[in-house]
Formats: C-alpha cells, sequence, structure tokens
C-alpha cells in the first residue's frame, strides 16, 4: 500500500511498497484513511527532535477512516462505519483512561511512561505506524475511535482528532474567567485554535504572539484577536507587561513547543546541538508575562530532556502550571457540538490538500512555511474518487 | 545507632503499601486528615476524580497483544504494555544502542541521549537498506524540494549557487596545496 515512510531529519517519501496493516489484537481495527493532516508536532519529528523515531516509520495521528476489518472483541464499530480517530490510543480501563485522561492511558505504550501511545509518533509514543497512509491498524477500537456524526464535513472531522481539542484544552487548562486576557505564544493551527477557544470561556482580551507575519494576519481574522510580531516589539515580556497595566496577563498559553525561534542561546541547545528537551523561548516567555497568581498551560511538544525554563520565576510568581496531551476522547462531545451549530469552523484553517503521493512537498511547505501554508491535509488516492 | 524509622527498599516496593489508608499511620498522627479539601483540584476538569487512584491495582487488563517482534519497554514499568506498535522493531548498530539505551530510567541522560545517537546511525543504516533494496535514496524529492523550486526558486536557485561556489572553492584549494606537497616531496 502507499504511505509516508521517514527517512532521516528532513526526509520523507511516498513509499507504495509497505505492508498492509494487520489486526494484532482482538480490540484492533484497519481502517481506510480518507483524510490524514500534517501536524505541527509532527514536523519536530521531521526535524528530528524526538528521540527513538525510527527510519522506515510512518507518522500521522490526525486522521479519519472507514472501518475495513474487525477484531473478534470490537463491539461499538461496524465494517464501514466513518470515524474520526483521537491520536490517542486508549484502553479505557487503567485508572487514567478511567479519570478521563485518555492522553495517560497505561496500556499502550510500552518505551515510555509519561505519555499514552500515539499514532505515528516514534517510539517513544508506543511505535505505531500512523494514518499517513491508505491504511492503518487501530488499536483499542471499543474507545476511540468516534462515528462522524451525518453533516459533518470531512474536513471538519479530520481537524477534530487533534488540533481543535489540543487547541480547546489549551483554553480549558487555562481556567479563563470571564473578562481575563489570555495571551497565546504561537500562531500555528493549535495556537489559532486557542485564540479562538478562548473566547468561548469568556476572555475579554486575546492577544496572539508570532513571527510569521502572514499567520498573524490570519489569526487576527479567524479569532478576531490582537497579534504581535514578537520581531517587532523589542523584548515581548515589556510589551505584554506594558500593555496589561504592567500586571501581566491573567492566562499565557505556550502552543509552540520545542521548535520555538527568537532566542539564539534556546535555539542553540535546543534545536540545533540539541542538548535539551528542545528551545522553550515560548515557555519561557510565558512563565515571565503572566501576572503573579496567574495560570501557564502547556500544549507545546517538548522532547524528554531537561528543558531551560526560569522555574524560580514560578515559585516567586505564584504560577500555576497546568499541561497535558489532549483527552480527545474526554473532549469530542462538547467539540462537536460547537462545530454543528457553528461555533467553530476548523476547515477554514485548511490551506492546503494535497495527494497522498506529495506527502514530502507536504512536509517542507509546511516546515518552511511556504505558500501562505497554515495546515496541510493529505488524501490517499481511494478517497480523491 | 540503629535508625528505626529507616524503611526498607525492598519492603516499600510492595503494592501493598501504595494508597492503602488502612495500612496508613493516621491513627498515630495527630489531625491526620483534617484539612484534606475535596476541592481544591488543579486538575479539575482535565482529570475526572472518581477514586479510580485507591483501586488503581485491580482495574481488568485488556488482553495482551501476542509478543511477535522485539519490543524494548522503559524499565519504569513492569513489562509491555497491553498493545504497542509493531512498527520497525530495533535492528543493526542502532537496535544496539536502543537495547543498551533501554537498561536506563527514562529519568537519565543515559536513556535518551544514546537513542537520539541511534536514530542518527540509523539514518546511514537507512542508506546502506536502500541500495540493498535497488532503490536509490533522492534526498531533492525525499526533502520535498519540488515544493522550493515552485515557491521559492529565487532563494533556492541562490542558495544551490552559494553552495557550488563553496564546494568549487574547496576543491580548488585542496587541489592547489596537494600540488604543494607535491612539489616538496620531489
Amino acid at each position: 500500500m502507499l504511505a509516508m515512510n521517514f527517512r532521516g531529519p528532513f526526509r520523507v517519501r511516498a513509499d507504495r511498497n509497505r505492508p498492509y496493516p494487520e489486526i494484532k489484537h482482538p480490540q484492533d481495527a484497519i481502517v481506510r484513511v480518507t483524510r490524514s493532516c500534517i501536524c505541527g508536532s509532527d514536523l519536530h519529528l521531521y526535524h528530528g527532535l524526538v528521540p527513538d523515531t525510527r527510519v522506515g516509520m510512518t507518522f500521522g495521528h490526525e486522521f479519519t477512516g472507514v472501518v475495513e476489518e474487525l477484531g473478534s472483541a470490537v463491539t461499538n464499530l461496524k465494517v464501514g462505519d466513518h470515524v474520526m480517530v483521537p491520536f490517542n490510543i486508549a484502553c479505557g480501563a487503567c485508572p487514567f483512561c478511567q479519570q478521563q485522561l485518555f492522553g495517560n492511558c497505561h496500556e499502550s505504550n510500552p518505551q515510555a511512561t509519561a505519555v499514552a501511545g500515539i499514532y505515528g509518533y516514534s517510539h517513544t509514543a508506543g511505535g505505531y505506524d500512523g494514518g499517513q497512509a491508505e491504511y492503518v491498524r487501530v488499536p483499542y477500537a471499543n474507545v476511540g475511535p468516534t462515528i462522524i456524526p451525518q453533516g459533518m464535513d470531512l474536513d471538519d472531522a479530520v481537524l477534530l482528532t487533534d488540533v481543535v481539542p489540543t487547541g480547546y484544552q489549551a483554553a480549558e487548562m487555562g481556567g479563563i474567567q470571564k473578562g481575563d486576557t489570555v495571551v497565546v505564544f504561537g500562531a500555528g493551527p493549535v495556537g489559532i485554535m486557542a485564540a479562538k477557544c478562548a473566547w468561548l470561556f469568556g476572555a475579554g482580551r486575546v492577544i496572539v504572539i508570532d513571527h510569521i507575519d502572514y499567520r498573524l494576519e490570519f489569526v487576527r481574522n479567524y479569532a478576531q484577536c490582537e497579534a504581535y510580531n514578537f520581531k517587532e516589539l523589542g523584548d515581548v515580556v515589556v510589551f505584554l507587561k506594558k500593555t496589561t497595566g504592567w500586571f501581566g496577563a491573567d492566562v499565557c498559553i505556550d502552543a509552540v513547543g520545542c521548535d520555538a525561534a527568537g532566542d539564539a542561546f534556546q535555539s542553540l541547545v535546543g534545536r540545533k546541538l540539541p542538548l535539551t528537551g528542545g528551545s522553550a523561548t515560548a515557555l519561557h516567555w510565558a512563565i515571565n508575562s503572566v501576572k503573579k497568581g496567574g495560570i501557564v498551560s502547556i500544549v507545546g511538544v517538548y522532547g524528554p530532556l531537561d528543558t531551560l525554563v526560569p522555574i524560580g520565576n514560578v515559585v516567586n510568581k505564584g504560577i500555576t502550571i497546568r499541561a497535558n496531551q489532549a483527552s480527545v476522547k474526554r473532549l469530542l462531545p462538547t467539540l462537536i457540538d460547537h462545530v454543528m451549530s457553528g461555533r467553530l469552523n476548523p476547515k477554514a484553517i485548511i490551506s492546503h490538500r494535497l495527494p497522498l503521493e506529495e506527502v514530502a512537498e507536504g512536509y517542507h511547505i509546511f516546515s518552511a512555511k511556504r505558500d501562505n501554508c497554515i495546515k496541510p491535509v493529505l488524501i490517499p488516492p481511494h478517497a480523491r474518487a | 545507632m540503629e535508625n528505626r524509622n529507616k524503611p526498607e527498599p525492598d519492603k516499600a516496593i510492595e503494592a501493598d503499601n501504595d494508597r492503602n489508608i488502612a495500612n496508613s499511620p493516621k491513627d498515630h498522627i495527630p489531625g491526620w486528615g483534617i484539612d484534606a479539601n475535596p476541592e481544591n483540584d488543579p486538575t479539575y476538569p482535565m482529570k475526572n476524580w472518581n477514586g479510580a487512584d485507591y483501586q488503581r491495582f485491580n482495574y481488568d487488563k485488556p488482553t495482551q497483544q501476542p509478543i511477535d517482534v522485539e519490543v524494548l519497554h522503559s524499565i519504569e514499568r513492569p513489562g509491555v504494555s497491553r498493545v504497542f506498535g509493531t512498527s520497525t522493531p530495533p535492528t543493526g548498530i542502532s537496535g544496539a544502542i536502543r537495547r543498551w539505551a533501554f537498561k536506563y530510567s527514562e529519568s537519565t541522560y543515559l536513556h535518551w541521549v544514546p537513542l537520539v545517537l541511534a536514530d542518527r546511525v540509523n539514518v546511514i543504516e537507512g542508506y546502506i537498506d536502500d541500495l540493498k533494496h535497488g532503490i536509490v535514496p533522492n534526498p531533492f524529492a525525499e526533502r520535498g524540494w519540488q515544493a522550493e523550486w515552485k515557491y521559492n526558486r529565487k532563494s533556492l536557485v541562490k542558495n544551490v549557487a552559494i553552495g557550488v561556489a563553496i564546494a568549487g572553492a574547496a576543491v580548488l584549494i585542496m587541489k592547489q596545496q596537494n600540488k604543494k606537497k607535491k612539489r616538496y616531496v620531489m
């Protein structure tokens, strides 16, 4: 079958000779992919920043598809169902899943205890092949896959598997109260969704910080917020203090993670060498820009190594830090309602629809930010008919 | 002098000691639990507290996926999780490095740094494997430079020209140095 094949940092190809996935467990399903996104966090893999990313792996953790085969213990789905598949692989039975921490499942990732299994996200996240393929194995099919509601656009559905829940949970973890000033670092797809969702929690003011002008322009229009280029601000923290009456924002959201630009030292030790868990520039700014007693919400992805953050300021300012991988399954009922009622319009962030065969171009366009790319979606050959 | 309060590590590892209120010293500690406040939960709403922490050894574990490929597992857990990915099991030199890395916990650099090294070695193994299977890697296609040609042609041409110029200059310098060496030898 046709699938993306990782060959090393900045090198991927569309490979027509990948093996068709097999049922390996009674709760498995095989899904024929209809849409698959390239996620901003896929770029961390693509850039070689996530340890144990092996050559030959297929990435892709945001996808929809049609159920083709079912294991003997799958009771919640039938062949032919069109489903959206949350990026977290969750058993539904362990204490963490029972508490709806589906991103922290204890029975889906042998390689690392810090995170649940994630489709196509290195062996640090369980070693599963992902959805940038024609077919994919979906474990624990009774738990994750959710039938796409009638009338929902497929492009909306595929974005409900990661980027929308992640942006929404970023705002939710911010504990936003009515009238709060919320600063979102990063105008990538997750930052855009976080800014949009901050209003749903009653934010009084939403500010987005990035350095890519076309993305700032997009988020200004899409999320009706203020947006600033940090390269034009001088000291970002001083700017944010000034614009919040010298107090700092009520809530700061890190929607960037380990690939952050803006600080030469962080970039050197976190991205170029890399000696730390990533360039923590956005998180550094978030901690220093939030008010005393404020909340910092982190959804940006970092590697497992130590990361340079001003932890002393966290203590001295009495900051609450909240962070997690999005618990997609928990959030889906709320988000489906928001989409179906028109409060959220996720598909508007899709800037590129590419055939799966052009996966290498897709990664390059997204990584190098060519052609005003916001969010690329890959479409397998059988879904283009 | 013997410290009677010193815990014995082996006993501390017993599962029964964890979250077992019945065995906790609550009767001997004045005020035990007097300020406990269920509302003081910064994890809400991400975590739907249901008391499962107290039942966490007794959940119905899913069936074990047959382990028919080599699966490395963190030493911070007793074994392989009930399901796992079967993509790209460890092989070759990179596989040997990964096996070594998994002797150490996720808490140590001895785990993560060798894994990063293994990833880089794996890239070279990938080139060899491609050639073995009659595939000539095409770095231009794999890097998606067709898109660069389409959307950023001017800059691509400039960068390639600079690269060619630097490589050309390096070759010229090396040639001149070789000529000088030959003169001295004669």
